[in-house]
């Protein structure tokens, strides 16, 4: 049983290591890194199909027994969490073969985007609150190091406000941390669900929520704490920053629906209901700030911004209905966001620049590549049949049911929006002539670099459509995951055993 | 740095002190010590040797990279873990073998425990002395 659940962290890892160590040369690191990420998404996919046959799975790290181990447990949302991170894992791996120059390779990017790899799966996978710190840190430590790597002016500026905002959050989790832990004596998630009830200041349970809502909050980059995004996913290379924007943040997202759904459901009226604010105001200002972008790159790191808000809000409401959407926007997310990103570096390689006034003419020189950017940036707006109208519709539809006219209609004109933007960059991108005159077209990379390239991108969007076309089986997965956050019994009693 | 005296010591100090680390390594089993804090007592020995001939000699001596042996390091670790999911409990769970020395006691204790902490011992040293070694290094 164990083995299902310790795969995912022990692969990558393994990976880093023998990645570090082989002396064969760049070449042999490359292709290590992509073995790795694919040995990753067979032990993620037999994860989900394990969780989905046998309910929650349960490990005891050393055969020290919860609450007093660390425990590792995968219900469906954690398990689906660690399949997207692999699809997304061997998508940018590939694509890195042909992004990631000579330097920052000899540097160690495959071994820190290994790592990283770890560190995400690691934090989906834990069960108990500390070690979600630790899995936190392993991911930030590996992503500070990708940041920076290779030393551009531009990267350090971004990394200095990235590492700095991160610190503070850091600092405030484990705050949280300690303070929970006087409370209530105990760390491990599922015994924190039990515990947190019987404390009697019910008062300081709310203002601890509330440390763990920032800390969270700006891992996840809500409002108004996401300026660090903006300010630096655009400088990083884009292998970097498409695996930072499909799954960093999200990790925010996932601790955020973990924490809000096992563990402070006491005083629902005020921290979901501060969350719900949160969502609204986070939808508005990502759409606003793309709307003022004229960066490939910028746009689509607002539009981060802009898409948390909707998962938040699923989570903010917290109805049955409400957090199913919640769990498939989380997975439609991450799918087309870092497929937009893939797209910006291909569409960067052919006209020679990131900025939208500097380029132009691929529709005509490249049409494939906007084939490839229609689908996920139109799935992004939540044009039907794509994978983004079901994640709108589920949303809107949980919200119209209970009554929250005012996110409902947030939602609907944030989405509105996300069209002008995604047709500006088709406008400015796409349709114009480049304004040098020249015409980019595909060959001018060679035949291994575009499939490197294309492949990751096309298989991406292919997912989309899939999920687009055949949403039945998605919603069915997130309705039982939703069910299993609603009602924890059952996460609660796999760690624990029956003895309470 | 250019001193006698510093050079006369370190040639004393540092081979002290790479035994030092090992005791603290083996003794941390049972005891107050063990891989991290005899790591960092390994890599102050190192240091002092970088301090005492330069970082070039230092590197020599080490001879390899300190980035690959806080990697190796992290390779045993990992595979100290490992060996136990391997017997079929979950992972990181101590597997414990006693080598009969012919005393009538239970044995020579050895495990993947001690093999964890040689792994922690390696990275610790290894992780310390790139820091030390790139802040040391004249450019």
């Amino acid at each position: 049983m164990s083995w299902y659940l310790t795969l995912p962290i022990v692969i990558p890892l393994a990976t880093a290591i023998l990645v570090a160590l082989q002396r064969s040369g760049a070449a042999a690191g490359r292709w290590l890194s992509v073995g790795g990420s694919f040995l990753l998404l067979a032990a993620a996919v037999a994860l989900v199909a394990q969780v989905w046959r046998h309910g929650v799975i349960v490990a005891q790290m050393g055969s020290w027994a919860a609450p007093f181990g660390i425990t590792l447990v995968a219900d469906l949302l954690s398990a689906a969490m660690v399949a997207i991170t692999a699809i997304i894992g061997l998508a940018v791996a590939i694509y890195a073969l042909a992004d990631i120059d000579a330097r920052r390779e000899a540097l160690g990017y495959h071994t820190l985007y290994q790592v990283l790899l770890a560190g995400v799966c690691g934090a989906f996978l834990t069960g108990d609150i500390f070690n979600l710190y630790v899995w936190f840190e392993v991911m930030l430590i590996a992503s500070f190091g990708l940041m920076v790597l290779g030393g551009d002016k531009a990267q350090l500026d971004g990394g200095i406000k990235y590492i700095a905002l991160n610190l503070v959050s850091t600092v405030l989790f484990l705050s949280g941390i300690g303070l929970l832990y006087g409370l209530t004596g105990t760390l491990n998630m599922a015994d924190l669900h039990l515990a947190v009830r019987e404390v009697e200041q019910t008062g300081l349970v709310t203002v601890v929520a509330v440390f763990f809502m920032v800390a969270f909050g700006i891992k996840a980059a809500v409002f108004p704490l996401f300026f660090w995004l903006p300010a630096s996913y655009h400088t990083p290379p884009v292998a970097v920053s498409a695996i930072f924007a499909g799954l960093l943040t999200k990790v925010g997202v996932y601790a955020l629906i973990r924490v809000f759904s096992l563990i402070f459901t006491q005083d629902i009226g005020y921290t979901h209901a501060l969350l719900l604010a949160v969502a609204g105001l986070t939808m508005v200002t990502g759409v606003l700030g793309a709307a003022a972008q004229d960066g490939f790159r910028k746009v689509l790191s607002f539009h981060i911004v802009s898409q948390i808000g909707y998962m938040i809000m699923g989570l903010a409401l917290f109805t049955p209905l409400a957090l199913v959407g919640a769990v498939f926007y989380l997975v439609h997310h991450i799918i087309v966001k870092a497929n937009l990103f893939l797209v910006s570096g291909v569409a960067n390689r052919l006209t020679g620049s990131f900025e939208l006034a500097r380029i132009g003419g691929l529709y005509k020189s490249a049409p494939l590549l906007a084939v490839l950017f229609l689908v996920p940036a139109l799935s992004l707006a939540g044009i039907p049949p794509l994978s983004g109208f079901w994640a709108k519709f589920l949303l809107v539809k949980a919200s119209l049911d209970i009554g929250a006219y005012m996110i409902a209609a947030t939602a609907l004109v944030v989405g509105l929006l996300t069209v002008y933007s995604m047709t500006k960059v088709w406008a400015e991108a796409f349709w114009k002539p480049h304004p040098a005159g020249t015409a980019p077209v595909m060959v001018l990379l060679d035949q291994r670099e575009r499939l490197a390239l294309l492949l990751p991108i096309a298989a991406l969007a292919a997912l989309t459509v899939a999920i687009g076309l055949f949403p039945e089986p998605f919603v069915a997965f997130a309705e039982r995951a939703a069910g299993q956050l609603l009602d924890p019994t059952a996460y609660v009693r796999a760690v624990l055993g029956d003895v309470r | 740095m250019n001193s006698l005296i510093l050079n006369a010591a370190t040639r004393v100090l540092v081979a002290l002190m790479l035994l030092f680390s090992v005791y603290m390594l083996l003794r941390g089993h049972n005891e107050p010590g063990g891989g991290f804090i005899g790591g960092l007592i390994a890599a102050i020995g190192f240091a002092l040797y970088a301090i005492a001939h330069g970082t070039r000699a230092a590197r020599r001596a080490l001879r390899t990279d300190p980035g690959r042996i806080a990697m190796a390091g992290l390779g045993i670790a990992l595979f100290a873990g490992l060996g136990a999911a391997l017997a079929g409990e979950p992972l990181f769970t101590g597997q414990w073998a006693f080598i009969d020395i012919g005393d009538g006691s239970k044995g020579l204790p050895v495990s993947t425990v001690l093999l964890f902490d040689i792994g922690v011992y390696l990275v610790v040293v290894g992780a310390v002395l790139t820091l030390v070694l790139a802040l040391e290094d004249e450019v």
